[in-house]
């Protein structure tokens, strides 16, 4: 006998940003990174709404590993760049058409490892373009390596007796070197995600977006966090959302405290601004982080 | 209106990326190349284009591709040691047919080397760089007029065929003065993208024309949500791993630069009409092979020079036909036998005897000191 299965018709309200046909994802159950990209499409929807930005002028550009395959089910002008790329993929595409507004959206090893020096001159630059880095604590697409951002002691596959490195602050980092904008948030607050997204996105200038991620599949059972639901409330006890007055007061410690909150909130002139101010290209006038500076 | 000027080879290759249309140029300073960024740093806003100094090579190419994604007409010009840094996004360039261009000013290889010296080390790395079977097209200058077209010409054939272009320099051309006629942007031919003729939704931004092979190109910004996807990808450019698509795909990247081989190759014979022996070197090298093929007809020996334009692809028709009297080929050149390996693999099965005079050296030989290399290498002549 054959069952009938009825057809679901379901229909999401971010769907329309969706290559759907796409569908399902490769992403695991309970995998922090759908949360993440489904913030960022909350906030372009919003944005579209209000009229502050039009889809056709995003680029949405990742790199590579599990949080890089999500330009594959984005429906925007996008990339999908080898490892540790985005950042400097998305230098050429502002500096060919300064109207478009890149987005990266990747994962703490392609961003801060192997892709470290792009953000590093990226944020001194205060190049105009919103970095979102989903912080899943290892390199999970290749098995569970040590990442940059892993924790002191923590196993990875790399180091089955436990990291004898010191993890890298990356928020902090990214703050130190003068972006207009950074954030830390965890995937316990997607409402904050999206805020802060729907903040950074018209804004001129190095933007920066740190979200914590559980990733159960691999990170989690390495260190003894197999269930989703377990890794969650672990990460939970450890994030602290806080105003720090300065940059000491941001913690980046996996056994008492990780900072949550927004780190740096201005509106300087970014990189192609401060390049309008030496030559009279005819798209200054254009330039939507024109538009979007209050000054 | 074209004019005469007294130009350094990097001078005249900026010059002709200005009349190309070039809109973006991104670098990371190195010898011999840093002078043509100079240069167009001084130059380029004057015409609209910006000059962007990335934080390294790999920053440059990756930033290259996604400014032609963008729209843009967009170059770099770099060394070996920086060509080597690039080599992983040569090969993303030429999966994605991101149409950029790259002047390749080789020195004196391996490692750091003699930066200050020339050479010709890098036949082998300008094609074959990347992992993975990809097509690039390389053409070799042996002049400053000629490193201006070459220029101009890699422009019509990254945009021709969607392809990364290379123009393999060297530290010769780069800092000799010579005289070039040179053109303002529009007076020279250049091909442009071939835009899309579906509508979004419809469009696949990866589906070849059935004559040329080359899909036609959406910008960033046009509404056709196009993703430049680094993975092996269907028409839709989207991931996939099967195999029949993977082999069309691979198949496709080398064979649309050799359905459009007409458009790309290029090479140059002189005394070949009745030459015995045909010496074959390229670029700056070739200038002293010249010479020294005119000393020896002088006294009488029936000898010829075949000299390959485009490297990557070469004009093996050309070849054929420079080496029609001569049982005798010898390639001179400045490494132990790179583009000797083509020639003896496009020859070889002709019977003619085929051998190589290494040339190396930092510094480009006269032809007397060329002979003696010939000499050194045991090859008579
Ligand atoms: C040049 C290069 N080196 C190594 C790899 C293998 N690799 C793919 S993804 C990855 C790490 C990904 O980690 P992360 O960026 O944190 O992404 P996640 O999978 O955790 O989301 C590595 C090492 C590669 N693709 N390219
Ligand atoms: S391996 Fe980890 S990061 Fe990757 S999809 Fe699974 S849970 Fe998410
Ligand atoms: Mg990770």
């Amino acid at each position: 006998m054959t069952v009938q299965v009825p057809k679901l018709e379901y229909r999401h309200r971010v769907d329309d940003l969706l290559r759907t046909e796409r569908l399902p994802h490769v992403w695991c159950p309970g995998c922090g990174i759908g949360i993440t990209l489904q913030a960022f499409l909350r906030a372009v929807k919003a944005l579209e709404a209000k009229g502050v930005v039009d889809r056709k002028q995003l680029v949405f550009v990742t790199g590579i590993g599990c949080t890089g395959r999500a330009s594959g089910y984005v429906r925007l002008d996008g990339a999908h760049t080898p490892h540790g790329r985005p950042i400097a993929y998305a230098y050429g595409v502002k500096l060919a058409n300064p109207k478009l507004v890149p987005v990266v959206f990747s994962g703490d090893g392609d961003l801060a490892g192997i892709g470290g020096n792009h953000l590093l001159h990226a944020a001194r630059r205060n190049f105009d373009m919103l970095v979102i880095m989903v912080n899943n604590f290892n390199y999970a697409l290749t098995g569970g390596q040590l990442a940059p951002t892993t924790p002191h002691g923590a196993y990875s596959t790399t180091t089955p007796k436990g990291n004898p490195e010191r993890p890298m602050d990356v928020a902090r980092l990214v703050a130190a070197l003068g972006a207009n904008y950074v954030a830390r948030w965890s995937i316990h607050y997607p409402v904050h995600i999206e805020e802060a997204i729907k903040r950074a996105l018209p804004r001129r200038g190095f933007r920066f977006i740190e979200v914590l991620s559980i990733c159960p599949e691999i990170f989690g059972r390495h260190i003894g966090f197999r269930s989703p639901v377990d890794l969650y409330e672990r990460l939970r006890k450890v994030s602290k959302v806080k105003k720090p007055k300065t940059l000491e007061e941001i913690k980046y410690d996996w056994e008492n405290e990780i900072t949550l909150g927004v780190f740096v909130d201005k509106d300087e002139p970014g990189y192609m601004e401060s390049i309008c101010s030496v030559y009279n290209y005819d798209w200054c006038n254009e330039l939507p982080e024109r538009r979007w500076s209050k000054q | 209106m074209a004019r005469r000027e007294f130009l350094t080879g990097n001078e005249a290759m900026a010059e002709a990326a200005i009349a190309a249309g070039l809109r973006v140029f991104i670098g990371y300073p190195i010898t011999p190349a840093s002078d043509l960024f100079e240069y167009l740093a001084e130059k380029l806003p004057s015409y609209g284009g910006i000059v962007f100094q990335a934080e390294d090579e790999i920053a440059s190419i990756n930033a290259l591709v996604g400014a032609t994604y963008a729209g843009a007409k967009a170059m770099t010009a770099t060394s070996g040691p920086g060509f080597s840094l690039m080599a992983e996004s040569l090969g993303l360039a030429a999966m994605l047919e991101a149409p950029i261009v790259i002047v390749y000013n080789m020195r004196t290889g391996p490692s750091t080397g003699i930066a200050t010296g020339t050479g010709q080390g890098d036949v082998m790395q300008s094609r074959w760089a990347s992992h993975g079977h990809y097509g690039v097209v390389v053409y070799s200058p042996w002049s400053v007029q000629e490193a201006y077209n070459l220029v101009v010409k890699a422009f019509d054939t990254a945009w021709r065929l969607r392809v990364p272009t290379i123009v393999l320099s060297d530290a010769v051309i780069a800092h000799t003065r010579e005289l070039a006629v040179v053109y303002e942007p529009g007076e020279v031919k250049v091909a442009d993208r071939k835009p899309p003729r579906e509508p979004p939704g419809e469009f696949k931004p990866f589906k070849p024309d059935p004559d040329d092979l080359v899909p036609p190109m959406a910008f960033y910004g046009e509404g056709y949500a196009v993703l430049a996807e680094s993975l092996a990808h269907d028409e839709r450019g989207y991931y996939t791993t099967d195999p029949e698509n993977y082999e069309r795909l691979v198949r496709r990247l080398e064979g649309k630069i050799t359905r459009n081989k007409h458009h790309v190759v290029s090479s140059e014979a002189r005394y070949t009409e009745d030459a015995e022996t045909v010496i074959v070197a390229f670029g700056t090298l070739a200038r002293s092979a010249l010479a020294l093929v005119k000393d020896l007809r002088k006294q009488g020996k029936k000898v010829g020079l075949w000299r390959p334009v485009s490297i990557w692809p070469l004009d093996e028709e050309g070849l054929s036909k420079a080496v029609e009297h001569a049982d005798r080929v010898i390639v001179a050149e400045m490494n132990l036998g790179q583009l000797y390996r083509e020639i003896a693999r496009i020859l070889g099965p002709t019977g003619r005897k085929i051998e190589l005079v290494p040339v190396l050296t930092p510094e480009l030989p006269g032809p007397d000191e060329l002979l003696g290399y010939f000499e050194k290498a045991g090859v008579e002549i």
